[in-house]
């Protein structure tokens, strides 16, 4: 045995074209972890930035409470929910979620706490009511700090989304577990690879939406 | 019109007013100025207009209507607001800074765009800065911007907090006569903040002078201010140069000018010393037939049959009829003659010596 591994290639491609299907399936398990904790995260993080940009005093606490929950280890985490949600996609979800609060909450209120005051000023003397101010002057103004959070918070989950394979999920977390499992470097490879691609691939796009979306910034930039 | 009636406001957590028991009028179609030091509520008062801040008591009437009874949103969209950082809005175009208040009103799509375009030209904006975001336009241009942006849904009333405060004074000087000229075509009834007194003579119909805790002090026109400062503050606010300010509020053509020392070119040499003897003067200007030629010394005449042979030097500085008493000033401060002219086109109307001067000023 010990033999035979050593003529092992570093990558067997055969195995690659063979098990094509479940890669792509894995992939788009890992894409849907993603997907749903970069959402479900970004919704409450609204929330409760609202919630400490209109009462000052609650910031430091829902910063501390969201600064602990990112402090915890992952792994850590997911042994600690599996009594109370089992091996689920919920564990994996409430998981995920929790490391995104903390980023995307501190960029949410960064950004809206620099939108200029003149602005806010002359938005309010123009007429415009503070729910309106704030969808449609602080919140785009504040866009790219925002996405900037998106963007950390994203090639983090990515990244995290492979602990999730210890409870049964993974994506292509289950890739690098099986190659673990069996001392078969292909599949190790394969996970691995495919989620740094994913990680800068959806880098990329959100960079890509961030232009599409903030092209005064970037004026901004080229006049100096 | 605007009536501020018994108005005060007594920020939280501090003891005295910020404004106190303030009433005064401003009059529809006027620029009224409110000036004075820092802390003298100037801005809190023009804040309390467009309820950016609530009145601690005492009530506010914008035409007739109440402000305190208006949903303050609505109250602010029928009043134009100009700051002196301009606050323009860095993620929208000129164009959609500008459609902002028309926008909020829901004006259609069709009203808002030439309604746009006519007020780029009205603030003196080229057409392509239409597209461009505000970063990308030199701080004249943006309060430009600002000012049309204000302007959009042709508010009679306009809210203007130290609005050329953050530009040059070469800049500075060329709004506030952009603003004249503005405010001679519409007419609006126009409440400006400012500190610098200049400002408030130059711009002011009538200007509102506060004292530290929104105390009014003296709220006149400016020519009355200057020449009847109502107590000590009034004159200290004015500064040592009252006299020159007052200068620059009077026109030439509010006073009655000199003859001068002028004769015809067929004055002969005795006759033109008799002129100058009269003015006490070693000159004398030539005019033919109302047409002002210039100026001869005395000393000149000698050995010439009449003046018309001589060849006269031209005035260095002549000024028309609507120039200021203080532009007359420098002129007759920097001419050898000693004397100010005044021409209407070539025609001769008069003279202004330093005497004239003050005799108006005193009168």
């Amino acid at each position: 045995m010990i033999l035979a591994q050593t003529t092992e290639p570093f990558i067997r491609w055969n195995w690659v074209w063979s098990h094509l299907d479940m890669i792509w399936g894995r992939t788009v398990q890992h894409l849907a972890l993603t997907g749903i904790a970069l959402g479900v995260g970004f919704l409450i993080s609204i929330v409760l930035s609202m919630i400490a940009l209109r009462y000052r005093r609650t910031y430091a606490p829902i910063t501390w409470v969201t600064g602990v929950l990112y402090s915890i280890p992952s792994l850590a985490l997911f042994v600690m929910l599996i009594p109370l949600t089992g091996l689920s996609v919920t564990t994996a979800e409430i998981g995920l979620v929790s490391y995104t609060l903390l980023i995307f909450i501190r960029n949410i209120v960064a950004g809206i706490d620099g939108v200029p005051q003149e602005v806010r000023e002359a938005a309010l003397g123009m007429g415009y009511t503070r729910r309106r101010m704030l969808l449609e002057i602080e919140l785009p103004i504040a866009l790219p700090v925002v996405i900037a959070g998106i963007r950390i918070a994203t090639v983090t989950t990515v990244g995290l989304v492979t602990i999730t394979a210890l409870i049964g999920l993974g994506g292509l977390g289950q890739l690098i577990l099986d190659g673990l499992n069996r001392l078969f470097t292909t599949p190790l490879i394969v996970g691995s690879v495919l989620s740094v691609v994913l990680a800068l691939l959806l880098d990329g796009v959100l960079v890509l939406v961030e232009r599409a979306l903030t092209p005064w910034a970037r004026r901004k930039a080229t006049i100096g | 019109m605007i009536r501020l009636d018994h108005v005060s406001k007594v920020f939280p957590g501090s003891e005295k007013p910020a404004v106190g028991d303030l009433s005064f009028e401003i009059p529809a179609g006027e620029i009224v100025v409110l000036v004075g030091p820092s802390g003298c509520g100037k801005t809190t008062t023009l804040k309390m207009i467009n309820r950016l801040i609530e009145p601690t008591s005492g009530e506010i009437w914008i035409d007739g209507v109440k402000a305190s009874a208006e949903d303050p949103h609505l109250l602010r969209r029928k009043i134009g607001y100009v700051i002196q950082q301009v606050g323009l809005f860095p993620h929208r175009t000129i164009v959609q800074n500008i459609a902002t208040v028309p926008s909020l009103l829901g004006w259609e799509r069709e009203r808002i765009e030439p309604r746009v375009s006519q007020l780029i030209e009205l603030v003196g904006l080229e057409p392509e800065v239409g597209d461009r975001y505000p970063a990308e336009l030199s701080g004249g241009q943006q309060q430009r911007v600002g000012v049309a942006r204000a302007l959009a849904a042709d508010p009679p009333v306009l809210l203007m907090d130290e609005p050329f405060g953050a530009v040059d004074p070469i800049v500075r000087a060329r709004l506030q006569d952009e603003l004249k000229l503005l405010q001679a075509r519409l007419q609006k009834t126009i409440v400006f903040v400012t500190h610098d007194i200049d400002e408030a003579i130059s711009l002011g119909d009538r200007v509102a002078l506060l004292n530290v805790g929104g105390v009014l002090e003296q709220y006149a026109p400016p020519e009355e201010i200057l020449r009847a400062p109502a107590n000590d503050f009034v004159v200290e606010f004015l500064g040592s140069e009252r006299g020159l300010r007052r200068l620059s509020l009077i026109s030439v053509d509010t006073i009655e000018l000199e003859q001068g020392p002028v004769v015809t070119p067929e004055t002969t040499p005795e006759q033109a010393r008799a002129v100058m003897d009269t003015h006490d003067v070693d000159w004398v200007g030539i005019v033919d037939d109302g047409r002002l030629l210039g100026w001869v010394w005395g000393a000149e005449l000698a050995h010439h049959a009449t003046v018309g042979e001589l060849e006269p030097r031209p005035f260095s500085a002549k000024l028309s009829g609507d120039s200021t008493l203080r532009q007359v000033l420098n002129a007759i401060v920097t001419s050898k003659t000693q004397m100010a002219v005044i021409v209407d086109g070539d025609r001769y109307r008069g003279m202004l010596s330093a005497e004239r001067l003050n005799e108006a000023l005193l009168s």
